[in-house]
């Protein structure tokens, strides 16, 4: 008999539900998002919004799947890290399911399941992962047991630094054209490099001195907003790029991925595939409704390590607001 | 440049290509840093023309500050191209997974010295690894790579460093990660002394804990 997981994603402004059976296979990931009018997440209004969605969200998704609640082997949620009042709205959600069902729940790590979705949806195995979304930026690889972190922001998210900007700007989001997309296109009409601060150390990067002189650029009105959309793209891009070949380099892995919402674009998409060709390493790119938090990656992960008998007592399922990737014990990776 | 004898490639960095050559006599090392496709010339153009002038700066006061570094012999901006001393020894990458307990615990009581001499001078390193950490068969430990280093004596600047330092031993040697940092610390305690160091300790923590939801995610979180 088929089994299933049900996974609840909501470690910021999107609440999510996914059902994927034991082996693979998404059977709905339903993603209900939530955009405040200015952009910028408001966590408690968030939370609110989620606490609403739960109920509709999960009927949609045991429609989209057809399976019934009792179907289901075991509950996922995402346990961090994330916004407090958001991660436990979803938590709260998943106990209360997972006790009425009297199924297992499993805690899942929000960077881990990225990683692993995005495994399973394009099949690549070992690699070199960059994930870059509106709370994080990372590049990881698995190594003994976890994934490691080789590199990661010191301060703000690139997806938050081209949100920021945006705003700032006064553009506008709406819905399937976010802040990231709105920077990319105006990029693309932009033709003159400003130069902006550049700030690789080791490993890691920093988005903050960068997003303030670009601010300041654009109060001072001398530059067209194109032109500085693609400044701020060419500066940031270059320095995970540059972060993610050094990566590839040192780890000699065979393999890149990337996701999160900043993938989308496809500036980063090509300089992150030079940097694989040069490398000789294979290059892919997480579909969209993987890339963005989903459901459906929760679950995934949490039938993995589910198969690895690992399952979160309710006294033990505590959110955790700053789990880091690199804590997090992956015993199902060979 | 002339004199350079048959350069042989010894490393294809990411960033720079090494080559072992011949120079006046002298095992030299060539370091250049190659365009990078992915970047618009111009930015390209400006990076690694900053980093070739800057990092002889840097490698010169680390020097004055006590930490060996290669001599340099020729910086030419233009093939963005520098010629250094071949440092005969051992990465301490290799040396730290071969050698016993107390070996390592040495070498990085010995490696956290050099780090706090560098702090002390002022000097960031940028990019601490014990990959860019080379033993010669004196029992030096040379300091190389420091393209991506600064002069500051902030303590976020220090932080970083050694948060770096700790992420490279944890990425790349976690089975003693642990001691080893430990040691690195005890060094560093010694030359900056244990107040500056317990500052520095407990910002690398708050930078730790950074890296997500801060400006405006950050107040409710
Ligand atoms: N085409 C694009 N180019 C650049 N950035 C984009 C594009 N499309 C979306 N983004 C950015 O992606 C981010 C949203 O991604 P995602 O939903 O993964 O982030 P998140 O909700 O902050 O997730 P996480 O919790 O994983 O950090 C936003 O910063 C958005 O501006
Ligand atoms: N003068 C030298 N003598 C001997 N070995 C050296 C010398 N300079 C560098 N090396 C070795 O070559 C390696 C690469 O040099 P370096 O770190 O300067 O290049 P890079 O391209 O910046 O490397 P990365 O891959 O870290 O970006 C160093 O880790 C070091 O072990």
């Amino acid at each position: 008999m088929e089994k299933y997981c049900l996974g609840i994603e909501s470690t910021a402004d999107d609440f999510s539900v996914g059902i994927v059976t034991f082996k693979g296979k998404v059977l709905a990931n339903i993603i209900s998002a939530y955009m405040s009018e200015e952009g910028g997440i408001h966590p408690r209004e968030a939370a609110r919004h989620h606490a609403i969605a739960a109920n509709k969200t999960i009927r949609e998704a045991f429609e989209k799947a057809q399976i019934k609640p009792q179907d289901l082997t075991v509950i996922a949620f995402s346990q961090g890290p994330g916004l407090g009042p958001c991660l436990r709205t979803g938590a709260t959600v998943a106990r209360a399911l997972a006790s009425y069902l009297d199924v297992p729940l499993v805690g899942v790590n929000h960077c881990v399941a990225h990683i692993e979705i995005g495994k399973l949806a394009t099949k690549v195995k070992d690699p070199i992962t960059l994930y870059v979304s509106g709370g994080n930026t990372i590049v990881s690889a698995f190594d003994s047991g976890r994934y490691r972190i080789f590199g990661e922001t010191l301060d703000i998210a690139l997806g938050n630094c081209l949100d920021v900007f945006a705003r700032e700007a006064g553009l506008r989001q709406r819905e399937g054209m976010p802040f990231g997309a709105v920077v990319e296109k105006l990029a693309s009409k932009g033709k003159k490099l400003v130069l902006l601060p550049y700030t690789v150390k080791g490993m890691d990067m920093s988005f903050s001195g960068l997003l303030t002189a670009v601010v300041n650029l654009l109060k001072r009105g001398e530059y067209r907003l194109e032109d500085l959309c693609y400044s701020l793209q060419e500066t940031a891009f270059s320095m995970v790029t540059e972060v993610t070949e050094r990566a590839l380099a040192h780890t000699e892995k065979k393999e890149v991925l990337l996701t999160g919402g900043v993938a989308a674009n496809r500036r980063l998409q090509s300089m992150i595939e030079a940097i694989a060709e040069e490398h000789d390493a294979k290059f892919q790119v997480v579909p969209k409704q993987f890339a963005l938090d989903n459901g459906a990656m929760i679950a995934w992960t949490g039938v993995l390590a589910y198969k690895h008998g690992i399952v979160t007592p309710i006294e033990k399922s505590f959110v955790k607001l700053r789990w880091r990737l690199d804590r997090v014990e992956v015993p199902w990776v060979k | 440049m002339g004199e350079m004898k048959t350069p042989v490639l010894i490393k294809k960095g990411a960033e720079a290509s090494l080559y072992l050559a011949k120079w006046h006599g002298r095992k030299v090392i060539m370091k250049k840093r190659l365009p990078k496709k992915y970047r618009l010339s111009r930015l390209d153009e400006q990076i690694r023309t900053y980093r070739t002038a800057h990092e002889p700066r840097l490698m010169h006061e680390a020097k004055k500050a006590g930490v060996p570094t290669p001599i340099i012999f020729l910086v030419d901006m233009k093939k963005a191209t520098i010629i250094m001393e071949f440092v005969d020894g051992k990465q301490v990458k290799q040396l730290l997974d071969e050698v016993s307990e107390s070996q390592r615990r040495q070498l990085c009581l010995k490696i956290g010295e050099l780090i706090g001499r560098l702090h002390k001078h002022g000097i960031i390193h940028g990019d601490l690894t014990t990959s860019n950490m080379i033993l010669d068969s004196d029992g030096k430990i040379f300091f190389v790579d420091f393209g991506l280093g600064e002069k500051t004596s902030e303590l976020e600047a220090r932080g970083v460093d050694l948060h770096l330092m700790r992420r490279a031993l944890e990425s790349t040697h976690f089975r003693f990660a642990e001691e080893c940092f430990n040691a690195v610390i005890e060094g560093y305690s010694k030359v900056l002394g244990d107040n500056v160091t317990k500052k520095v300790l407990d910002k690398i923590g708050e930078i730790e804990r950074r890296g997500r939801y801060i400006a405006e995610r950050k107040e409710e979180a």
